[in-house]
Order: structure tokens, then sequence, then C-alpha cells
């Protein structure tokens, strides 16, 4: 037995060969042992921990989504606070907290404050889903799939609710637009994301990311996991109104759409519910596609195989989602806006056919077990 | 589990009724809402998580939201409130309010182990219904999809705009 097969058993055995234990269950176990004090510790845990991704992610985000538009654009970015400008959102989330929250006169006030957090709360909900390493997830519900889609299908609602409250004509277009836009896409989302339900045989997002092992969906599902994965990346940019799907916020027609009418407190509630919802998107890609926080492996190359396995599983969770955090960052910065019909254009004449198509072709694949293409893993 | 059925319960019937007595329609949809993720939260007691999350995507989610993207396009402003409100009057409470109470009074009765034998009672599982439906009645499904098919064809007939021209307007 080689030195990297031992260290490959080794880790196995330390992570229970890849068995998820997450959060929820933990605390179960408390409880059911009668120790109160772990219990609660683990809850507090799990709530902290989420509410410090939440900041920290945000944080990170918007820096390097200034930094990657600077340097897209030959510019420097922000330079000034910290050495290359890493304090600069900090600055900028101070001067949020300490600017005046201004309720439009005639809005509805109720709805008004009310529909900030109901988006910023459809998207904290869908992290409490994501496994992002086998221990490390705060619950695993057995219809995970669908629960993301439930919820965020249900973060429109403050979109929408924030612009018709605004009693603004602006913001009205601008959540008219996102609602029918977001509305749109999740279909093309939804068919793209029942292929993987397809080929997993499973609705739970552990359990996606477990039958994986022998290699991400990308590939292993015979190019129409590649099909899916391209609609996918399209249709949750589309969803989350992101460059250059944003006309819901198109500054050059609607001032600042949907949340033209927010200031301070409020305005920075939406905008890091956008910046958590790219986070949000890109894992949910990486846990569906790209194998989650599964190592990368090719074949039977124990070599190579155990040297990936030395990486921990979270490392590749949040590597994944980065590049994938890229890839929509990148979309942003190289194409220009779509028009309203093109949009629309696009999703049920283009994207929605393929994706039938393709669900029907994956369906065939799976039902009688047709790999055209050679596979990488056995 | 009992108490989270109970209090989803009357979340669910609170806002229902709310739902009916709201003068502005945007308010009435999100009481709707909330009605129906709490009637969501019912099923996912009774251990039907799946059913749950269908509720939520399909109801709370999809439908509901073009719902309130209808209404607020229609933008009701403050005098169809008024109008509203002006039609919910004592009189035309009355009549539904006494029939729903005679509902409620039979639904109570049987509730607390009333006598609800009714003869040749025989209790419908979905799977007799589901192989009713796909085995002796497989037609009627299928002619009453072509009919919503129909349906559909005929209002997107109703809804195409015509130049004066004949020429058929790009959307």
């Amino acid at each position: 037995m080689t030195a990297t097969s031992l260290t490959y058993f080794a880790i196995a055995a330390a992570q229970g060969a890849f068995k998820n234990v997450t959060v929820s269950e933990r605390t179960a176990q408390a409880f059911a042992d009668g120790s109160w004090i772990l219990a609660i510790v683990y809850i507090v845990v799990a709530l902290g921990g989420l509410a410090a991704l939440v900041t920290l992610s945000g944080l990170v985000l918007i820096y390097v989504e200034r930094k990657l538009a600077a340097h897209f654009q030959c510019r420097l970015g922000p330079m000034r606070v910290g050495w290359h400008g890493i304090f600069q959102t900090v600055a900028d989330a101070v001067k949020l907290l300490l600017k005046e929250d201004v309720i439009p006169e005639k809005a509805d006030k109720a709805m008004h404050l009310l529909a900030p957090f109901l988006s910023m709360m459809a998207t904290v909900m869908v992290l409490g889903v994501l496994p992002y390493s086998p221990i490390l997830q705060i619950t695993d519900i057995n219809i995970g799939v669908l629960f993301v889609t439930a919820v965020s299908g249900f973060g429109v609602m403050g979109i929408l609710l924030g612009g018709w409250s605004s009693n603004n004509k602006w913001s009205m277009v601008g959540a008219m637009r996102a609602g029918a836009q977001i509305i749109s896409y999740e279909i093309s989302a939804t068919l793209a994301l029942l292929v993987v339900v397809l080929f997993s045989g499973s609705l739970s997002l552990a359990e996606i990311v477990q039958s994986q092992d022998a290699g991400w969906w990308i590939w292993r599902a015979n190019g129409v996991g590649f099909v899916s994965f391209i609609i996918f990346v399209i249709a949750v940019t589309a969803e989350i109104n992101r460059t250059p799907f944003d006309i819901p916020e198109g500054e050059s027609e609607l001032a600042a759409g949907f949340h033209t009418e927010y200031s301070g407190l409020r305005f920075s509630f939406f905008f890091l519910a956008e910046f958590i919802n790219m986070f949000v998107v890109s894992g949910m890609t990486a846990t569906l596609f790209l194998g989650g926080w599964m190592p990368f492996h090719i074949g039977a190359w124990a070599g190579f195989n155990g040297f990936m396995d030395l990486i921990p599983p979270v490392l590749w969770f949040t590597g994944k989602t980065s590049v994938v955090i890229f890839l929509i960052m990148w979309f942003r910065w190289t194409f220009p806006r779509l028009r309203v019909d093109q949009l629309m254009y696009l999703e049920w004449k283009v994207l929605l056919p393929i994706g039938f198509v393709n669900l029907f072709a994956a369906a065939v694949v799976v039902l009688y077990n047709l790999y055209p293409f050679p596979i990488l893993v056995p | 589990m009992n108490a989270v059925f109970y209090i989803a319960a009357a979340v669910a019937a609170v806002s229902t009724i709310m739902v009916v007595s709201r003068s502005n329609a945007v308010y009435s949809l999100l009481y709707l809402i909330v009605s129906l993720l709490s009637v969501a939260l019912i099923f996912f007691v009774l251990g039907a998580p799946f059913i749950a999350a269908l509720e939520v995507i399909i109801y709370a989610g999809a439908i509901m939201v073009l719902f309130v993207f209808t209404i607020m396009m229609l933008n009701l402003g403050p005098q169809t409130a008024e109008q509203e409100r002006k039609w919910l009057s004592g009189r035309a409470w009355a009549g539904p309010s006494i029939l729903v109470a005679i509902l409620m009074a039979e639904m109570l009765y049987v509730l607390w182990g009333g006598d609800h034998q009714v003869e040749g009672r025989h209790i419908v599982e979905p799977k007799e219904v589901s192989v009713a439906l796909y085995g002796p009645y497989v037609m009627i499904v299928e002619l009453s999809s072509m009919l919503l098919l129909g349906g559909l064809v005929a209002a997107y007939h109703l809804g195409r705009r015509v130049h004066g021209d004949g020429k058929e307007q790009q959307p």
C-alpha cells in the first residue's frame, strides 16, 4: 500500500468516509443525549455561521466585482482605503448604515419596510441547505432541490412589493420587468436542474453531491449535462437580474429600477441580497453540475486522486463556486444589456425548447442506458 | 407537533378572512399568500413535505406572483379601494355568513364524532383516483387536456392585435 493511498484512507476515515452529518442532525443527537447546552451551542454556531457567511461573502463579492470590473476596463479600481483598497467595501457599508432612511410620503409604508426583508429572507434560507462540505451543512432535506426552487421563486415577491409600494413609475416598471423576467427564466432553470435530478435519482442536495463520486454530472451525463449546465448558468444569471439581463434596473431608462426610492440600510439590503444571490446560484451550479465538495478525480489513477483528496472538501466547494462567480462577473463586463423583447425571445423561443429537448434526451439516455460519448470515469 | 398544526390552521383561517375583507386588492393577495404558506405548513406537519413544497412552488411562487403582477399592473388606486369598501356593506355580508355558519356547524358536528356514516360510505384513496383516471377514464383526461389547449389557442386568438392592413402585429 503506497503512502498516498494511506493518506487517502486516513482522510476518508476522518471525514467518516464522506458520510454526510448535518448540523441539524448533530443538534438532534445532542438533544437526544440530553446535553441541552451542546444543542444550543450548535444552533448558535449555525446561525452565527450563516450571518458571518452573508456578511463576509457580501463584502468580498462586492470588492471582487469592483476590482474585476476595473481590470476588465483597464482601470485600477479602488486603491485608497487599505492595501489595494480592500477596505473600500467596509467604508461604503459604514456610509450606507449612517445614511438617512427615507420613506416616500405617498408610499405604502408597511410594504415599503417589509420588501427588503422578504428579498433578503428568500436568499438566506437557501444558504441553509447548500452542502458546503460533508460535515458542513445546516440541514439536508429530502426535497432540497424543490426547496431551493420554491424559496428562490418567493424572492421575487420582495422585488415586486418594493417596486409597487414605492409609488413611483420607475420602481413600478422595474418591478414588473423583474417579475416577468424571473418567473420566465425560472422555467429554464428548473428544466436544466431536472436533468441532474434524473441522473442522480434524488432531490436531496447532499445525495446529489454523493452521486457525483464517480464523476461530475457536467461531463458524466454525456452531453445533456453540459447543455443543461449552460442553460442553467444563463437562466440563473437572468434570475438574479445581472447584466446582460439587468433590465429591471436599467440605469439609462429607469433611474435605478425597483429600488429607486430606497436609501440607506434598506437599499443595502436589496444590494446585499443581489450579491448573496450570486453566491447562492453559483453554489447551486457547483453542487448540481460540478460535484459540490467532491474532489476532482481521474478514473482509477490512485496517485492523482489521493493527492486531490488532500485538499479539504470545503475548499473544493469554495473554489468551484468562485469559478462560477467569476464566469457570471465576466458576463457582466462582456455583454451589452438586452432589450425586453430580446430577453423574452431568448427565454421562450430559444432556451425553453432547448431545455425541453434536452430533458427528453436525458430521459432517453437514463432509460435506455445510452452513452454515446465515452465516459472519462468508470 | 399538534401546537404547530393548530397555530398554522389559525393563521390560515385568519388570513383567509383577511383576504375577503381587505378592500385593497394587493393586500388581499398578500394575505392569500400567507394563507397558502400556512396550508403548506399544515401539509408539512401532516407528513407530506413534498406536497408542501409543491404548494409553495406552484401556488405561492408561481400563480400568486402572476396574480400580484397583474393586480400591480392594473395599479388600482384609492378610488377602487373606496368602491370596494362600499361593496362590503353589512347586507352583503349577511347571506354568505349565514350559509357559511350552517356549513361550519355541520363540520363541527362531524369533527366531534357525530354520526357521519352516510349509506355506502367508502374512503377513496389517491391511488384509486389515479388508477381510475388513467384506467377507464383515460379518454376523458385526454379530452379535457385538448379542451384546455383549445382554450389556450382561443385566448391567444382573442388577445392577438391585427393592424388595419391585416398584418399581425409583432409583439
